[in-house]
């Protein structure tokens, strides 16, 4: 029944636009910050790191109150009319799993032998061949972290609900949705949704999971 | 014969002490030099340096008569083979490990796979090409890091302890094999190495190292 209802499947589909684009911006952000962070010796280095590794705790409520006052009309970014809009949600999406996928690929390439750097440039790498073969070679744990970051994003709650405002046909999404529909004591409403959310998080993981894993016996 | 490196008050500290300290030094083209010494004395640092891995407080070195911090860091590495201890292998075939520093230069793939048969073939590695990096022992790992050096066929050949990681049976066995093909690559090799056995069957001549110097005949007092 629930999966005849295209209210359902609206939803379904705005929150796998909304937190894979999240994610694929966090990758883009994550993936050349967190070389920087493991391969890279300047200033500062390691306060950035600390910023990061508390990043990876930020509450998406906190990170939701943060971007919505930001978004408010009365706020530094107010003109810009994103407030309820499926684009703030992707911000404050991206503001969670940012540090996320830059922690742990930091970890990544952290975890590698450095002397492999000291190789690859000894065979003639230029510096982004050189970080290419390195992300090629800490494939498996980089994966881990996109799928870390997609996690934490297409289950948070606090940051959609503050930023999206959980408006019907426009920034409604699967955890929003659940959420109203508990208070409204639609319990097994509430619960098909969590499941069809679950089984989402499953496929798509699967998908990384079995890319991962076939990369591992190659 | 003209030298392929000529060394020139060479400084290079590291951690608050001198790890080297060379006056002169002059490498002729074409020869195998061994750098012998113990742990501390410089070795690894020396070719360190000479790869542009580490750079010198002080000095100036010479390649073919042009100083090399005035090249372009790539393409002066681009001359050079680098052999460590441990072979540090990629996670992938075998093939594609040996044939790695050529993707770098984008050497085309007809010249890749003439170049990879030729050098796996030479170190007894053919029947390899398919594996993956981690299944192979430690003696076919090394042969597959100096395939991986030879196949660019470098004007300098740095092989920093290349027989260290491995036992006395499989070390035998390259060293043979490597006095064989070393002569044929025309390459300038400098190694460093502990064992007088590996330095009678490779090289032409020795440079002993104690506490960053060079202390040929004089390295017991100074040791």
């Amino acid at each position: 029944m629930l999966f005849n209802n295209p209210d359902v499947w609206e939803i379904t589909l705005l929150s796998i636009k909304v937190s894979g684009l999240a994610t694929i911006i966090s990758l883009l952000i994550g993936l050349p910050s967190g070389s920087l962070l493991a391969l890279g010796k300047f200033p500062g280095r390691s306060v950035l790191l600390t910023l990061v590794n508390t990043g990876m705790a930020l509450p998406p409520v906190v990170v939701g109150l943060a971007v919505a006052m930001s978004l408010w009309r009365s706020g530094p970014l107010g003109n810009l009319n994103l407030i309820y809009t499926p684009t703030a949600i992707i911000i404050a999406q991206v503001i969670i799993s940012a540090p996320v996928v830059t922690g742990l690929s930091t970890a990544a390439l952290q975890a590698l032998d450095p002397r492999l750097r000291l190789q690859l440039l000894g065979l003639g790498a230029s510096r982004g061949q050189m970080v290419l073969s390195l992300w090629r070679e800490a494939r498996l744990p980089l994966l881990a972290a996109l799928m870390a970051g997609f996690g934490s994003v297409i289950s948070e709650v606090g940051a959609s609900m503050m930023v999206g405002g959980n408006i019907h046909h426009q920034t409604r999404v699967l955890t929003t949705a659940i959420v109203l529909e508990t208070n409204k004591g639609e319990f097994p409403t509430a619960i098909a949704l969590g499941i069809l959310l679950l089984l989402i998080t499953f496929m798509i993981n699967f998908v990384l999971t079995w890319i991962q894993q076939r990369g591992a016996k190659r | 014969m003209s030298s392929l490196l000529e060394i020139r008050d060479l400084l290079v500290r590291r951690s608050g002490r001198t790890a080297l300290e060379l006056d002169h030094l002059s490498i002729e083209k074409g020869r195998v030099v061994a750098l012998v010494g113990p742990n501390g004395a410089g070795k690894s640092t020396l070719l360190l340096v000479l790869a542009r891995l580490l750079k010198p407080t002080r000095g100036e070195i010479l390649f073919n008569g042009q100083a090399i911090m005035s090249m372009h860091v790539r393409d002066y590495r681009r001359k050079i083979g680098l052999v460590m201890q441990e072979p540090l292998l990629l996670d992938m075939s075998v093939h594609e490990n040996i044939a790695i520093g050529l993707h770098f230069r984008h050497t085309p793939g007809a010249e890749i796979s003439q170049r990879v048969e030729n050098w796996s073939t030479r170190l007894g590695i053919e029947a390899l090409g398919s594996r993956k990096a981690s299944t192979l022992s430690g003696g076919e790992a090394q042969r597959v890091a100096l395939a991986r050096a030879f196949v660019l066929q470098p004007d300098l050949l740095l092989l920093d302890e290349p027989f260290g990681a491995l036992d006395n049976k499989t070390r035998t066995d390259l060293l043979n094999d490597l006095k064989t093909l070393l002569p044929t690559t025309g390459a300038t090799t400098l190694f460093s190495t502990h064992d007088e056995r590996e330095v009678s069957t490779l090289a032409d001549s020795k440079i002993e190292l104690a506490g960053g110097k060079i202390c040929n005949g004089t390295c017991q007092q100074e040791g």
